[in-house]
């Protein structure tokens, strides 16, 4: 029974693009990274090496879309925990509005978002973007709308032990982004001592760049299912365990 | 307090205990709020008033004791419940760059029942000018305002109000009680708490004092007042050198206090000041100055608690 999912999703949407930094932070952030750091790359190379090639043609972009996601799952934390210190998660509950539908709200405004932010990358990046964007993003989008889908469940888990709104960004950035320096963007999984490789090994991040830059090269699904299971199986955990800790004042 | 029918209760609480970790906030509670009535729970901050509304309401689980509104379990039927009720948090927010209108265009999309006309709502609530304004740029007023036209905006047959005016300056908490007395002569039921007994007196039909989370008294404020603070005062001031004498003559009176031309004349029961006025009339005294001082909740409150609600 989702009676005013839409109205609140709608609404949500509406109330994230009025805050003053909402729009840049979350939307333009991620994507002028990527072109700066893109054009920097691109310029001190005239004669682009293998490395630096396969550096601006997929860790990049995966870098780039990683950090939508991740910027997307952080907004999530910083609003559920205002909602919940305002009293806004409690207002909304005393009403027939279900706990889910408040949440699945939160949760489709941060995936339209992502989609969002990922269209503009890369649009400006076949605009600005030293080699050009040539990917079938279709494919993409879906790889990435799992992947945060995946990492916004742990953004639940992490708004539930987050004790005050004032340390949600920064409790949040500072859980996910080492996630991301472990991924394998930057280091093999191979090459990497055996204790971070084994928590590399849990992490979604991990699992989530694997399936982004295979699908960013253009391998097809089935070469992946094993990240879509893990990215999929975090994501039930996560929502289980958060439908038992999750806290609403 | 004005109608005669038989009383039919809407909310039955019996016997409900709630404990935070060490903490019990909320202990053997029980009472009843009729049909039609304004009932008010009052109490100091900390006596378990908002804990015990907010059991009534569904939101928290009473650890024992049983709960009946609207002849629905509040915690196992809560969404039923939620679309029969009207709710008024204490210290609410909501999104800071919400508009008027897109609230009350959300809350009213959330119920079956829709009777109530959002925008008539907005007008009667003096909200229509504000209805593009957004949450945060609101006056604490009209917060409470928008809080209460959420609460009415399912045409609901319980209201809760809980703390509806504080923190408001007394022109707009005087606005919001000729409110809540349209919200009963609209026929719906009010259940309210407060810790402001001048609130508590000009609204309730029946309070229920609260201290500790216990309940200590449930009456009118009327009959509470007389139960527990039958002394009346009468504060006078003469230069007739035979008053003195003439006053301790007033029949059943406490004491009489001198000081200078003052006089202080205390007693109890209403027929103390008849008796007084008897008495300065037949002895022709004349006064310069008469005042009565008459017992309130507040002294209620006192009397049965040994501290005031202040504290």
């Amino acid at each position: 029974m989702l009676r005013g999912l839409w109205k609140l999703t709608w609404i949500e949407i509406k109330v994230f693009m009025r805050e003053p930094l909402g729009a840049f932070g979350t939307v333009g952030f991620p994507v002028l990274v990527f072109l700066v750091i893109g054009r920097v790359a691109g310029r001190n190379l005239p004669a682009p090496s293998l490395a630096t090639s396969s550096f601006l043609r997929v860790s990049l972009p995966v870098l780039a879309a990683l950090l939508i996601a991740v910027s997307s799952v952080i907004s999530l934390i910083t609003i559920i925990s205002i909602y919940r210190e305002g009293g806004i998660l409690k207002r909304l509950r005393a009403t027939p509005l279900r706990p889910r539908t408040i949440l699945t709200a939160h949760v489709i405004v941060k995936l339209a978002l992502t989609a969002a932010t990922l269209a503009l990358m890369v649009l400006a990046g076949k605009r600005y973007y030293p080699i050009g964007m040539h990917v079938r993003w279709l494919g993409f989008t879906i790889a990435l709308l799992i992947s945060t889908l995946s990492v916004l469940s742990i953004g639940f888990l992490i708004a539930s032990i987050v004790p005050t709104a004032r340390f949600a960004q920064p409790i949040g950035a500072a859980i996910l982004y080492p996630m991301i320096a472990v991924s394998g963007l930057f280091t093999p999984i191979n090459s990497m001592p055996p204790v971070v490789r084994a928590v590399a090994r849990v992490l979604p991040m991990t699992y989530a760049v694997s399936l982004l830059e295979g699908i960013w090269k253009g391998d097809a699904w089935p070469a992946h299912l094993v990240d879509v299971a893990a990215l999929a199986t975090v994501f039930f955990a996560c929502t289980a365990l958060s439908a038992k800790v999750f806290r609403w004042e | 307090m004005t109608t005669a029918r038989t009383p039919r209760p809407v909310i039955q609480v019996s016997g409900i205990r709630k404990t935070y970790g060490a903490t019990v906030a909320v202990d053997e509670v029980s009472f009843e709020v009729n049909d039609g009535e304004i009932f008010g729970l009052i109490g100091p901050n900390g006596a378990g008033k908002t804990t015990t509304m907010e059991c009534v309401e569904g939101i928290r689980k009473p650890d024992r004791g049983t709960i009946s509104v609207l002849g629905l379990d509040p915690f196992g039927q809560v969404y039923k419940l939620q679309d029969r009720i009207g709710v008024q948090l204490q210290q609410a927010q909501l999104q800071k760059r919400i508009k008027v209108w897109e609230t009350v265009d959300l809350w009213a999309s959330l119920y079956k029942k829709n009777s109530a006309d959002a925008e008539r709502l907005l007008d009667q609530l003096g909200l229509a000018d504000k209805r593009d304004a957004w949450f945060m740029n609101l006056s604490g007023g009209q917060k409470q305002r928008l809080f209460i036209a959420l609460a009415l905006i399912n045409d609901p047959e319980v209201v809760f109000l809980d703390e509806l005016t504080t923190g408001l300056d007394p022109q707009a908490r005087r606005a919001i009680w000729e409110l809540v007395r349209g919200i009963r002569e609209r026929g719906k039921t009010v259940f309210l708490t407060t810790h402001l007994m001048e609130e508590a007196e000009r609204l309730c039909d029946r309070v229920a004092i609260i201290e500790r989370g216990r309940i200590i008294d449930i009456d009118t404020p009327q009959r509470l007042v007389d139960r527990h603070c039958p002394e009346r005062i009468v504060v006078l001031a003469t230069s007739d050198p035979a008053a003195e004498e003439r006053f301790r003559a007033i029949p059943r009176i406490d004491s009489v206090v001198r000081s200078d031309l003052q006089f202080t004349i205390r007693g109890q029961g209403d027929d103390l000041v008849t008796e007084v006025i008897h008495c300065l009339s037949e002895s022709r005294i004349r006064v310069t100055d008469f005042r009565m001082i008459v017992p309130n909740l507040e002294d209620v409150f006192l009397k049965l608690t040994g501290h005031s609600i202040r504290d």
